[in-house]
């Protein structure tokens, strides 16, 4: 099983930006360096829900490409994505599942149904998603 | 011809046609790929019609999406 280490700078710059889209869901890249099945993320990249809805989303391609140019240029590889969940769990949804084309990414998922937010990370592989150890570094 | 896949420098054949890099390359479920030559995109249209050229920059990006 993968483990995700995240600094808590990051998770609490997701959290803002998250809630600054509400009532629409959110989403971004993460990139950093992996060894061995450690995943530490370094840079989180955050780009334009083009479907700008409260249950879908989609990004944008040319920030994508954007962000993996930037990525190369800092040497830095892609690790995964994010996305919010305005009003539902932790968890991939269906359609999540469905549209998980890389089964080399890590799946994160920031529920801000409650109060107080909650960040997971999944893998997710031929439509079955597993949770992954998240790591929130100060 | 030397183009540029991915970040990497590549040799490929003359004239060879973005299908074909598609195939060389191992492109996972290709139809869920934007592709990006020299930073335009490529259409549905254009994909199978596409020949590379000396020097192209050539981008695969998963298409990225979902629900809640």
């Amino acid at each position: 099983m993968k483990k995700i280490i995240i600094r808590k700078q990051d998770v609490e710059e997701i959290i803002a930006y998250a809630k600054e889209k509400l009532p629409n869901e959110a989403c971004g890249l993460a990139a950093g360096r992996e060894a061995g099945d450690v995943r530490t993320l370094e840079k989180i990249y955050y780009l334009t829900n083009t479907d700008a809805s409260r249950e879908h989303f989609s990004m944008d391609p040319k920030e994508q490409l954007q962000a993996v140019k930037d990525m190369r240029a800092n040497g830095l590889i892609p690790l995964g994505n994010w996305h919010s969940h305005p009003e539902t769990p932790s968890r991939p949804s269906e359609e999540d599942k469905r549209l998980a084309y890389d089964p080399r990414a890590s799946y994160l998922i920031l529920s801000l149904m409650e109060e107080v937010p909650v960040l997971k990370s999944f893998h997710v592989e031929n439509g079955e998603a597993s949770e992954e150890i998240l790591e929130i570094q100060e | 011809m030397i183009i540029t896949v991915a970040g990497n420098r590549k040799e490929v054949k003359e004239g060879l046609t973005l299908p074909e890099l598609i195939e060389q390359e191992k492109v996972e479920m290709p139809e869920y790929v934007t592709i990006s030559i020299n930073d335009d995109f490529v259409s549905t249209e254009d994909r199978n019609s596409t020949v590379l050229k000396e020097g192209d920059n050539v981008e695969f990006l998963y298409f990225m999406g979902g629900g809640c």
